[in-house]
């Protein structure tokens, strides 16, 4: 399929105005950037509303909104599973448990958690994973971005890549984590008017929602699943075999629902950033709350077009097609380019380009605004030049360096983002890797968090071993057919998974229970080195409950947790 | 931190529908680059929604610099 597009002056005059005022927004806050407090926390004084949405937003990166909308089409509405099982709990969590420990703790990072909870060999290991995974994963955010401007727009490879990296260095450089923030809510709000005509359009053309359905039937039959298969979420999750995930509803449960999910929601410094720079403690524990809101209706602007796609392809006359990678085999990947070009003319498509190009940029920017933060408080300033006592000249130093690692993490990236063109596989690896950090991360600071006996040892050791097992778990497992030892299977082909997904929850469940056993275990063994007051603050039992009597009654955090689970339960309710 | 977010959305959706909302005008004749989204003019109809969204978020930054006054 030829994917390239043209485009007409329209379409470049709306990508012009949005990067004008995205840069502007850095502009705008170059005066205000004048401590390190300001750059790197953005001064802790972003209303909750702002961080909310900043917090989706940075989870809806380019490569989300086409991995969701590819499997919507290959999975159909089984997808929302990573929406309202997944995300949704998580972020309640996050809200009414954690954020309280994670803000008033007055820590800057997560790995600053662990340092003030446990020891610094802990925060080492945390800070240092986290930093060099975050750069990575900023640099194959830029390729996804250089390659997708080549294959397209037809756009230079390196000058895209360059371009990009000059845009997102510009904003950051100048306004720190308040432009990354700011323009995060800008991006969020470019996406859905981007999308939504997308989303209006097909099923406008399919005859509605039962429309679609009707059409699905024969073509899901076909692949040899119930009729309704792409259309529901949990009926067909009795058995492994009888929906595309290739997991039981215990696996749907307990891996995305809760290992994975609260592993990535609630443990990953990059979205937990946005909240920690809420202004006071109610508006933190708010903005995970007042994220999962629009979230949970995600799923209808990147997933519904997605299953949409599928039926598009098996329909005489549509000329819809995606690019094959194999006869017969297409990429998902392309779903909703594919969907631009078969339903936006001139205009519309501009604005669905540039919330493409925005939500790519916004994901490095995000990356780079969590890396210069990690790298100034916990590597910088831990082992490198700690505090000298003169506050302001700290400051400024501190500043100066927030900066300078803004380069240098632009700059590695561009270099990660070659390496990505080198080595195909790399995003596969990364993602992998990344999921064996968070889930035994998770149960470490789960553990700390509510068990204030949990020791720095036993923390230590159990974030490796949970590593390791995960590790050992992805070497002696493979999805069916898994063609790259990339995917598993390298140790030995002991287990194999029917599909990749069910090998991705299954090496989390088994990283997590690890890490908790083994922390457990050891922190009854080993002497706890922090006294109860050391640990005000950072634990459940020995911090003063959250009041929050004073605040109106539908902003508190117990209301709207209520009313985000009430919806995400209606939902799942409704596409059952 | 600084600003009011508010406005600078509130500005750029009022620029972009201005925009949209005008090429979707002048294009209104122009059935072959329509057929694809089944007749419908989405520019438009898209241009409209979001300089509604713009007016809305610009007036809502006003109402909110005037409380601080």
């Amino acid at each position: 399929m030829d994917t390239g597009f043209t485009l007409s002056w329209i379409d470049y005059a709306i990508m012009i105005v949005y990067f004008v005022f995205v840069l502007g927004i850095g502009w705008a806050l170059k005066r205000h950037m004048k401590t390190a407090n300001a750059f790197l926390e953005a001064g802790r004084a972003m209303p909750a509303w702002v961080a909310g949405l900043a917090f989706i937003s940075t989870n809806l990166g380019a490569l989300e909104v086409m991995g969701m909308t590819g499997s919507g089409a290959k999975y159909g509405m089984l997808t929302t599973h990573f929406y309202w099982i997944g995300a949704i709990p998580a972020m309640v969590f996050l809200a009414l448990f954690m954020m309280p420990f994670y803000y008033g703790s007055k820590a800057r990072s997560v790995p600053e958690y662990l340092k003030l909870r446990f020891d610094e060999k802990t925060r080492g290991l945390n800070a240092i994973l986290f930093a060099v995974m975050t750069i990575l994963a900023s640099g194959i955010s830029m390729y996804a971005l250089a390659i997708l401007m080549e294959r397209v727009l037809e756009w230079n490879f390196h000058l895209s890549l360059v371009l990009s990296a000059a845009i997102v260095l510009g904003y950051t450089y100048l306004g720190g984590l308040s432009s990354a923030i700011y323009n995060e809510v800008l991006q969020f709000f470019i996406i859905v008017f981007g999308l939504l005509p997308i989303v209006i359009l097909c099923l406008m053309d399919l005859g509605g929602w039962s429309g679609m359905k009707e059409q699905l039937a024969p073509i899901v039959s076909a692949k040899g699943f119930a009729p309704d298969t792409w259309t529901t979420t949990w009926k067909y999750t009795g058995t492994a075999s009888a929906n595309p995930m290739g997991v039981e509803w215990y696996g749907i449960f307990a891996g995305l629902g809760f290992v994975l999910s609260f592993g990535y929601w609630c443990t990953n410094f990059l979205i937990v950033q946005r909240a920690m720079s809420a202004e006071s403690p109610t508006a933190a524990r708010n903005t995970p709350l007042i994220g999962a809101l629009p979230k949970m209706f995600i799923p209808f602007l990147i997933i519904v077009p997605g299953i949409a796609a599928l039926v598009l392809l098996n329909k005489q006359g549509s000329g819809f097609t995606l690019p094959e990678i194999a006869p017969g085999q297409y990429n998902y990947d392309y779903t909703i380019i594919a969907l631009l070009k078969q339903y936006l003319p001139a205009g519309v498509l501009g604005l669905g380009i540039t919330a493409l190009l925005a939500s790519f940029m916004s994901g490095m920017a995000g990356n780079v605004s969590a890396f210069n933060t990690v790298w100034t408080y916990d590597i910088y300033q831990s082992y490198i030049r700690p505090v000298t006592g003169n506050k302001d000249a700290d400051d400024r130093h501190y500043l100066t360096v927030g900066r300078m690692a803004t380069v240098f993490g632009v700059v590695v990236s561009i270099a990660a983002a070659y390496l990505a063109s080198l080595f195909g596989n790399i995003m596969d690896f990364l993602q992998t890797i990344f999921s064996m950090i968070n889930a035994p991360l998770f149960a470490v600071i789960f553990l700390g968090m509510f068990w204030k006996r949990t020791t720095g040892h036993g923390a230590f050791i159990g974030l490796l071993s949970g590593f390791f097992v995960a590790l050992l778990h992805h070497g002696l497992t493979s999805p069916l057919g898994a063609a790259t030892l990339v995917k598993g299977g390298w140790i030995y082909h002991a287990y194999v998974y029917p599909v990749e997904m069910a090998q991705n929850f299954w090496t989390a469940i088994f990283a997590f229970t690890t890490a908790s056993i083994v922390t457990v275990a050891l922190s009854m063994i080993t002497k706890q080195l922090k006294t109860d007051d050391d640990l005000k603050g950072l634990v459940y039992s020995l911090t003063p409950k959250f009041r929050e009597e004073h605040v109106r009654w539908y902003y508190r955090s117990s209301t709207l947790a209520i009313f985000v689970l009430a919806i995400a339960g209606l939902l799942t309710i409704l596409f059952w | 931190m600084g600003i009011d977010i508010k406005f600078p959305i509130g500005l750029m959706f009022t620029i972009l529908g201005l925009l949209i909302t005008i090429f979707g005008i002048m294009t209104n004749t122009d059935v072959p680059m329509y057929s694809r989204s089944l007749g419908i003019n989405i520019n438009l109809w898209s241009g409209a929604g979001m300089l509604v969204f713009g007016i809305i978020m610009l007036v809502f930054s006003y109402l909110t610099s005037k409380a601080k006054k």
